[in-house]
């Protein structure tokens, strides 16, 4: 028995919820007393990998193969799957990110295993595993029983906080061939439309809406967002006016976070955009309209004109790193 | 070309979302149940590879009791050619995907579209266990599909800070993000068309359970706002630097 984590790489690196869903493998195996091991698949360095073993993991299996360079979610799922099956894993334990997602039910078939995505708490072996996640769109809390002996994982990203526990690591080639059937699609090229700090893996986020009244006004809140090294995000109307890019746009039928912090200006806070938002730990709101339902799941809250409120906060960001 | 459209029969969750005292199940009382807002994007973009001038024939598909009667009967409206309930509950994710390949085996389906995930569990794990009982190609959060002939498609996929362009043989699986198309809304031909389309109902396959719901509750409630005046910045600040937010 132990638990496998896939350690999925971004251009040859692990990132930060990798390194959260590492701290939530090492958590189980603790709890199962088995251990933790890895399997990386695609271009990444052993230098890069040995990092892991600062979080617990003890060994990692390594895929390398020249039609695995780019990720496919077929033949990565059933690599990944052979290495569960040859350390007899309990559980496969992944980041919930977008290549997280793709690949995760295909190794739940492979292992005839229940499949948990998006989960933010340890589950607890009990005849299979009994744990707790967010359900619809984050207005409630699903207790869950899996009937089968096996699960895979999704952790779902910002949830879980890292902790370290080294242990000594090796590394070992684990050889894996792709299947002879294109069961691929196939990566031509990456359409860019942001850089710096990507949405879903933000620990914060600034965010307006219609209150900034035009496009033109968004430079406050980009510097905001630079100044505290948030990712910047938009409400649905402001993104459908073309104001902001539609990968901004963070809602019910945009993308759904859970930072650490979330700043709401001009917002009212419509239920699809709370949809989208609601998980964060800390809200902060500010609105002209102290009626404004956004107020109501805010940690903190300014009732006052945007336009007068963030420049001075951003004065007072700028004087408190002075003065620290 | 046949298309096989997965949708969800899902409450509307920007209505109020309530759980049974004690059983904690849901509390379907004043509830809207639609069809999930991700699926009714893979009908309307099978719809327009009609509207292309593609020969096409697109079935709705839903696991469920006959209470989704109604939401099949509204993608019948909105352009699918016929339906099939497959009479069980959905009682979890990979019960369902099974469910659903074990149906789509051997119809030749050239595309199966789901959406990327469902707006009450929120699992985006059905479409890939679809795709792995029946061994095709997968591509998730798709936010834009054109085919290049019968045998291929070209779709972006959603990444982190940009889309992916991947090319992919058929017959493929692909769960629908925004972007891939508009939703349609049912013109009146089409509600009066809709009753005359087929909608056969099947008998489940014999599948495992692989998750059990113990209930359900409201996540916990928020502590009261605290507030600061519009000259108070700097005391805000104070606070989220305290709190180590900023």
């Amino acid at each position: 028995m132990s638990i496998l984590l896939f350690a999925e790489n971004s251009q040859g690196t692990l990132k930060k919820s990798i390194l959260e869903a590492a701290t939530y493998a090492y958590d189980l195996a603790q709890k199962l007393g088995v251990e933790l091991e890895a399997v990386s698949v695609g271009q990444v360095s052993n230098e890069e990998l040995e990092k892991l073993g600062t979080y617990g993991v003890s060994k990692v299996h390594i895929i390398r193969h020249e039609k695995l360079n780019a990720f496919a979610n077929s033949a990565y799922g059933a690599g990944i799957s052979k290495v569960a099956k040859s350390i007899d894993a309990t559980a496969v334990v992944m980041a919930q990110t977008y290549n997280g997602r793709a690949v995760a039910p295909r190794i739940a078939v492979k292992l005839d295993a229940a499949p948990l995505s998006g989960v933010t708490s340890l589950v607890e072996p009990a005849n299979g595993f009994q744990g707790q996640r967010m359900s619809f769109s984050s207005k409630g809390v699903q207790t869950f029983q899996t009937l089968k002996p096996k699960v895979v994982i999704t952790v779902r990203t910002n949830s879980y906080r890292i902790s370290e526990n080294p242990v000594s690591i090796s590394l070992e080639d684990f050889n894996f061939v792709p299947s002879e059937l294109n069961l691929d699609a196939i990566a031509k090229e990456i359409l860019k439309t942001s850089e710096g700090v990507s949405l879903t893996e933000a620990d914060s986020v600034v965010s307006a809406g219609r209150g900034m009244k035009g496009p033109e006004n968004w430079g406050i809140i980009e510097e905001l967002a630079g100044l505290i090294g948030a990712a910047t995000a938009c409400s649905k109307p402001t993104a459908d006016m073309g104001w902001r890019p539609h990968h901004e746009h963070v809602g019910q039928t945009g993308i759904q976070i859970s930072p650490t912090l979330y700043i709401a200006i001009g917002i009212s806070g419509a239920i699809q955009h709370l949809a989208g938002v609601s998980s964060s730990k800390n809200i902060v709101v500010i609105n002209k309209d102290p009626e404004a339902p956004f107020f109501k799941i805010a940690d903190y809250g300014i009732v006052g004109d945007l336009f007068e409120v963030v420049p001075k906060l951003i004065e007072a960001i700028k004087q408190a790193k002075v003065t620290n | 070309m046949k298309i096989l459209v997965c949708i969800s029969h899902v409450p509307d969750t920007t209505t109020k979302i309530q759980f049974d005292e004690g059983g904690g199940a849901l509390n379907k009382t004043g509830v809207t149940f639609v069809i999930n807002p991700y699926d009714e994007f893979g009908l309307s973009r099978a719809i327009g590879f009609k509207e292309e001038g593609k020969s096409v024939s697109i079935t709705a598909l839903c696991v469920g009791g006959p209470e989704v009667q109604p939401t099949l009967r509204k993608a019948l409206a909105i352009g699918a050619d016929d339906a099939v309930r497959i009479n069980c509950q959905p009682s979890d994710s990979a019960f369902v995907a099974h469910q659903i390949a074990k149906y789509a085996e051997g119809k030749e389906f050239h595309i199966i579209f789901t959406g990327k995930e469902s707006i009450d569990y929120n699992g985006a794990m059905v479409p890939g266990m679809v795709a792995e009982h029946l061994s095709m190609p997968f591509v998730s959060f798709a936010t834009k599909m054109d085919l290049i002939d019968e045998e291929h498609a070209v779709l972006h996929r959603e990444m982190d800070g940009g889309d992916e362009v991947v090319e992919s043989p058929l017959p493929m699986v692909v769960s629908c993000q925004k972007g891939i198309s508009e939703w349609r809304i049912p013109n009146m031909r089409g509600i009066m068309a809709a009753r005359k389309k087929p909608l056969s109902v099947v008998s489940p396959q014999e599948v495992d359970e692989y998750i059990s719901t113990a209930k359900f509750e409201y996540p916990p409630a928020k502590g009261a706002c605290t507030y600061f005046q519009a000259e108070e910045t700097d005391k805000l600040v104070d606070a989220l630097i305290q709190e180590g937010l900023i």
